[in-house]
Formats: structure tokens, C-alpha cells, sequence
């Protein structure tokens, strides 16, 4: 493969709150390349979201980057001043949210937010932005766009929404789009227009997009390759196919069973044992460790002492297991037991 | 819009009315009688009677209040008891001194609280923030009456001789004259009618009336004798428009359209003043409404002790006096600026917000 147009390496950002640490995003390597999409799946407070925001450096206190690198067409993003950060931001990696409506400012018609963009990175004037505004309305398929320009937040439904916040992170052409479940809050047949749009504005533009959703189906259409992440880490990362067809750690593989699938009958939907560690106090070995049956089947002592590292199983295959690893030295815990 | 304007002048009908009422049976009913509060203890029963009867206060109350109101709605407040002077004649002098003071409070507060909010929400649990709210509650604990001795023995007496020198009494210094803009540019309006009226009514407020007549010399000098009632008036509303200005902003910077503008790549003093204030902007005009009446009553204990012949100061001898037409006057007034206020609030919200559609 070629270069790769993000790579995230390392990255921990840890919360700070009153109960102790909270390490939402815990050591995430991660790499895109140029006009892929890359699905990052994964249940809720699994860190999903945390490290989109971290890529684009808003994480919110009492959140920190504690550790980590992303680079960005050869910058290291964490390493940039505010300044330079916010020419990244909007410019060359834009992002669109779960919820569109409240993502756009009540007090602003559209039109004004969208060329603000123009405004802010091209220091375009008033009119001139506003044109554009216009103009990318169209090209997301707002209808009668010079009208709706002057529309306000709440006069729009959560799919122009969605196609406002579109029209707006893909303004000034960014290389990289970070939709964070760009579909959860809509209609179903609202989900797949949008889809629809973010691919087909995909194929214009060769913008590469990190698809963030717990949505396995819309990955499984979607994504080009794929990264599950549980409990702030990454646990396996495949291409799309290769990923749904022969997944390789069991939590893929629970997550996998539990979808639904039409035209078999269930007593009970599949679900995977358990919850998610408590992510202040993180148990040793892997964190997946508690709610694993293969571990039980296979007796592996390992899981619970040591964590695994992401290793490769086939090619561009990584899992981060001790079933496909070779188990290290007896280790001191393991001695002392008698 | 128009309609809605309309309509709630119309409320402000019964409004006024109500107040007026209350206001008529409330002079009333405090103890003492206006006969020996004017001509003093030893007033004979035969000069009382004289008295009552000129200013018919012998009729039965509900007579007095009907006599009353048909002078109202002739536009005629009746005339005071104590002054023998017309109580329109009393306000136009009285009205834009306290206009002027409580303008001045309210600016203080505004400029200097909304500042002061955001600060502390941005900057929320740093010291600055604690600093900031420390004061902030001190502020609105402070007696106005107590702040406002601490200030003038600060800055009229331990400043003395420095250039941080404040008057503590008065709008302007002995021999210091505000002439009035109208005298000034030489037009001739008379000393009757609506027009006199309103042009006294500006020309009353010295530090505009001195900005129109660009004489600098007065303008400071108004200025300085502005300045400490105007600081221990502000103080309690300029806390209380922090508080909100905080507690609204941090409200706001929470939402996901603030994320999302930073996402955007606007640099983070754009974001707070532009995008979150104008959102958090609602709760604070009402605040801000809403302390114009507190003003106003401020201004009765400020006025007093600066010796600032305004209307608290006025309202606040009229009672003493049981001056009846000047309270009754002077209540309707700061009645009618407190519903034109709060309309004003109201109308404001659809410029700041444009959810909001009045109906």
C-alpha cells in the first residue's frame, strides 16, 4: 500500500475526573489511506468517539492527550500550535456528527455557517462565501438552495441537517472526513441517502473517511477496511471482507453473531456475555479477557496476566489476541501460583 | 411584530391602572397625616381642616380616587402638596437624573459583568473563575447604602488631593451651569408643551446634555459627580449579570454546535464570542430587564446618600412628606418604564433569537 494519509500511533487520551482516571482512548494505532474508508466499529463508550476528537485535538476537559502521535501529511498534528491546528481543522480534516441538528448553531441561517468556512480559511468576502454556500447546497441536494440558505437551524429536518453539515466539512475539500455515526439519529431510508451522498461525494473528491458507527451492516456496505476497538484499544483490523468473513478475536466475532439476520428465526438474539471493563481501574491482561469464552475453552492463563500485542495473522490482517500469539515465558505471576 | 407591540401596550392598561390603585390606598394608609408632616406638630384642627379641604383631602377615598383618575387620563398628575408645584414639572426635573444614574449603573454592569461571566465560564474552576464568583456573590450581598459610604469616604476623603479624587454629593460643582442644548443652538421652545417637554427632559441629563453641547468642562465634571453613585449602584446588578453570563455560558459551550464550529477551524475567541454568546445572550437580557426595576429602587438609597436630586431621592421625601399627588405620580412613572422595559426585553428576544416568533 502507499503511504498512509493518517497514522495514529500510540495515542492515550485519559479523562480526569473526580473517580479516578478515565482511559477512554488507550494506546490506538491506526492508519488511513488516501481516499479509503476506514469503518472504526466498536460498542458505545468503547473510545470511538474520543479518538476522532482527538485526531482533530477538541478533546473537552477534564479529557487530555496524555500520550501519542498523529500524523498528518507529515505533520504531527499533537505537535502543532492552535494556529496551525485550526488551519488544519475544517480545512484538511473536517468532521460531521451523530447529531446534526444540534450540531448547527440555532442563531445562524446556514447559509452564514457555511460560508463562514470560506471566510475563516480562504478570508473570502461576505458575498463571494456566500455564493459558494450556495452552491455546495446544491451539490449535496438541498433543494431550492438559494432559499434555503437563509433557512435556520430548526426549519430544517435532521436529514437536510445532515446534508448542510456535509455540504459544510466537504467546503474546502478536505483529504480526510471524520463522520462520527453520521446516520444514528435518522430515518432509515433518510440513512441510506445520506450514505449514498457521503460515497458518492467520496468518488468526487477521493476524500478518505473514517466511518464511526456501531452499525455493523452499514460497515459491512461501506468501509473499505476496518478497525473494532473495545475498551480504548484496537482489537482487530482487516480489510472489510476479510474482516466479515473470517473474523479473528472473539469480540469481533461475538459482535459479528449478534446481528440479527433476516430469515432466521432466534428464541433469543446472540449477545456477548458481560460488560465493558470499568475503565478507571483496567484489569490486567486483555481487557476482553472477563467476557471471553474462548479463553475459558481453551484455558488460556495468559488472558488475564498479559495483554496481547496487534499482530498480524494474515495480510493487512491484525489481531490483538493470544490465541493466534505465540505465549510468552512463563511469567513471574504465573510461577508464584502454586 | 407591530400587532404584538400593540397589543401589550394595551395590557399595560390595567397594568398601570392596578398600580395606581394600590399605590392611592397604600399613601393612605400609612400612619401620619399629611396635614402635620407639612405645617409641622403644632398645626391648629382649624388649619388642618383648612388645609384638607384645599386639597380635598377631606372626600371619601373612593371620591378622591375617581377625581383623581379623571385628571390622569386629561394627562394632569395633579399638583404636589408640599411644592404647590405641578408633579409633571416635579418628574421633567427630577426624571432624568435618576434616567441618567441608573443608565450609567446598568452600563457599568453590562460591560463590565458580561466580561467578567464569560471569563469565568471559560476559564471555569480556575481561580480566576473562584476569584470572579467570590466577588460576584459579595457584590449582591453588599447593602447598596453601606458600599456607597464606603466609596465616598474612599474616594472623597483618604483620595483627597490625588488625581483619584471623586465628589461625594451633587451632579455638579458649585458654580458649574449644564445649559441646555436647546438654549445653546439658540432654539426658542417656551417653558410649555410636549416639545419643551421632551427637550428639558434630555437637556436634564447633564452628561448627555453636555456631549450634545460638546462643553467638556461640564462633561467631566458630570462625569466625576456621576461616578460613585453610578459604581455603588451597578454593583449589585453587575453581579448578579455575571452570575448569569457564567452559568448560561457554560450552559452553551457544553452544546455540540460549539464542538462543531471548532471543528470547523474557528480559533477559540471566535467560537466564545461569536458563537456561544450569541446563544447564551437570551437569559441574560432578561436578567438585564428585569434590573431596571432594581435600579430604580436602588436608586432611592443611592440618590439619598450622594445627595442626587433624582427621583429616589424625591419619592423618598414624598413619602416622609406624604406628598400623595408626588408618590402617586412618581410610582406611575416608574411603572411605565418598567413595562416599556420589559416590552423592550421582549421585543429584543426575536433579534436575538430567531426561534422566537412573537405572537
Amino acid at each position: 500500500m502507499t503511504q498512509p494519509l493518517l497514522d495514529v500511533r500510540g495515542l492515550k487520551t485519559y479523562f480526569f475526573t473526580e473517580d479516578g482516571v478515565v482511559k477512554a482512548v488507550d494506546g490506538v494505532d491506526l492508519q488511513v489511506y488516501p481516499g479509503e474508508i476506514l469503518g472504526l466499529v466498536g460498542e458505545s463508550g468503547c473510545g470511538k468517539s474520543v479518538t476522532s476528537f482527538s485526531i482533530l485535538r477538541l478533546v473537552d476537559e477534564p479529557g487530555r492527550i496524555v500520550e501519542g502521535q498523529v500524523w498528518f501529511e507529515g505533520q504531527n498534528l499533537l505537535a502543532l500550535d492552535e494556529a496551525a491546528m485550526s488551519h488544519i481543522r475544517g480545512n484538511r480534516i473536517s468532521m460531521i456528527f451523530q447529531q446534526p441538528k444540534s450540531s448547527l448553531n440555532p442563531v445562524f441561517s446556514i447559509g452564514d455557517q457555511i460560508a463562514e468556512v470560506f471566510q475563516v480559511h480562504q478570508g473570502m468576502k461576505k458575498k463571494a462565501a456566500w455564493a459558494k454556500a450556495v452552491e455546495l447546497l446544491r451539490l449535496v441536494g438541498l433543494p431550492d438552495p438559494e432559499s434555503k440558505a437563509h433557512a435556520y437551524p430548526h426549519q430544517l429536518s435532521g436529514g437536510q441537517a445532515q446534508r448542510v453539515m456535509i455540504a459544510m466539512a466537504l467546503a474546502l475539500r478536505p483529504k480526510l472526513l471524520i463522520a462520527d455515526e453520521p446516520t444514528t439519529a435518522l430515518d432509515v431510508t433518510i440513512q441510506a441517502q445520506i450514505m449514498d451522498l457521503i460515497l458518492e461525494l467520496r468518488e468526487r473528491f477521493g476524500t478518505a473517511v473514517i466511518l464511526i458507527s456501531h452499525d455493523l451492516g452499514l460497515i459491512a456496505e461501506a468501509a473499505d477496511r476496518v478497525a473494532v476497538m473495545y475498551a480504548g484499544r484496537i482489537v482487530e483490523q482487516a480489510p472489510v471482507r476479510e474482516l466479515f468473513a473470517r473474523p479473528q478475536h472473539p469480540y469481533t466475532q461475538g459482535l459479528i453473531a449478534s446481528v440479527p439476520v433476516l430469515g432466521r428465526r432466534q428464541e433469543r438474539l446472540n449477545t456477548i456475555p458481560g460488560t465493558v471493563p470499568n475503565l478507571v481501574n483496567l484489569p490486567p491482561g486483555c481487557r476482553f479477557a472477563s467476557r471471553c469464552q474462548a479463553r475459558v475453552e481453551q484455558q488460556l492463563e495468559v488472558c488475564t496476566q498479559t495483554e496481547p500485542d496487534l499482530l498480524p495473522v494474515a495480510e493487512h490482517h491484525l489481531v490483538r489476541c493470544w490465541l493466534y500469539q505465540p505465549q510468552p515465558q512463563a511469567t513471574p505471576a504465573a510461577e508464584q501460583t502454586p | 411584530m407591530l400587532q404584538y407591540t400593540i397589543r401589550r401596550l394595551l395590557l399595560a392598561i390595567p397594568v398601570l391602572f392596578g398600580i395606581l390603585l394600590v399605590t392611592f390606598v397604600l399613601a393612605r394608609a400609612i400612619p401620619g397625616d399629611p396635614c402635620k408632616a407639612m405645617l409641622g406638630e403644632k398645626a391648629t384642627p382649624e388649619v388642618c381642616e383648612r388645609f384638607y379641604e384645599e386639597h380635598g383631602l377631606n372626600d371619601p377615598v373612593p371620591v378622591q380616587f375617581a377625581v383623581y383618575m379623571g385628571k390622569v387620563l386629561r394627562g394632569d398628575l395633579g399638583t404636589s402638596i408640599r411644592f404647590s408645584r405641578p408633579v409633571s414639572i416635579i418628574i421633567l426635573e427630577r426624571l432624568p437624573t435618576t434616567v441618567e444614574l441608573s443608565l450609567a449603573a446598568l452600563t457599568l454592569a453590562v460591560l463590565i459583568g458580561i466580561p467578567l461571566g464569560i471569563i469565568s465560564a471559560v476559564y471555569r474552576n480556575s481561580p480566576v473563575d473562584v476569584g470572579t464568583m467570590v466577588l460576584a456573590n459579595t457584590g449582591v450581598s453588599m447593602p447598596v447604602y453601606w458600599l456607597g459610604l464606603i466609596l465616598a469616604y474612599t474616594f472623597a476623603l483618604l483620595l483627597k488631593d490625588t488625581p483619584f479624587w471623586l465628589p461625594p454629593a451633587g451632579r455638579l460643582s458649585a458654580g458649574v451651569v449644564a445649559k441646555p442644548f436647546y438654549e445653546v443652538f439658540g432654539w426658542d421652545v417656551g417653558t410649555e408643551g410636549a416639545r419643551y417637554f421632551v427637550l428639558e427632559f434630555f437637556a436634564n441629563m447633564y452628561v448627555l446634555n453636555s456631549l450634545i453641547t460638546r462643553d467638556w468642562a461640564v462633561l467631566k465634571d458630570a462625569l466625576q459627580h456621576l461616578a460613585l453613585p453610578a459604581m455603588a449602584l451597578s454593583t449589585i446588578p453587575l453581579s448578579i449579570i455575571a452570575r448569569m453570563t457564567r452559568s448560561s455560558m457554560l450552559e452553551v459551550l457544553r452544546q455540540d454546535y460549539i464542538k462543531a464550529a471548532r471543528a470547523k477551524g474557528l480559533r477559540r475567541h471566535i467560537v466564545i464570542l461569536k458563537h456561544a454568546l450569541r446563544n447564551a445572550l437570551l437569559p441574560i437580557v432578561t436578567i438585564i430587564g428585569l434590573q431596571v426595576g432594581l435600579l430604580f429602587s436602588g436608586a432611592v438609597l443611592t440618590e439619598t446618600i450622594f445627595s442626587f436630586a433624582g427621583v429616589g431621592r424625591m419619592l423618598f421625601e414624598a413619602i416622609t412628606a406624604r406628598d400623595y399627588p408626588v408618590i402617586q405620580g412618581f410610582t406611575v412613572v416608574i411603572a411605565l418604564i418598567y413595562v416599556g422595559v420589559n416590552l423592550l426585553v421582549d421585543l429584543s428576544y426575536v433579534l436575538v433569537d430567531p426561534r422566537i416568533r412573537l405572537e
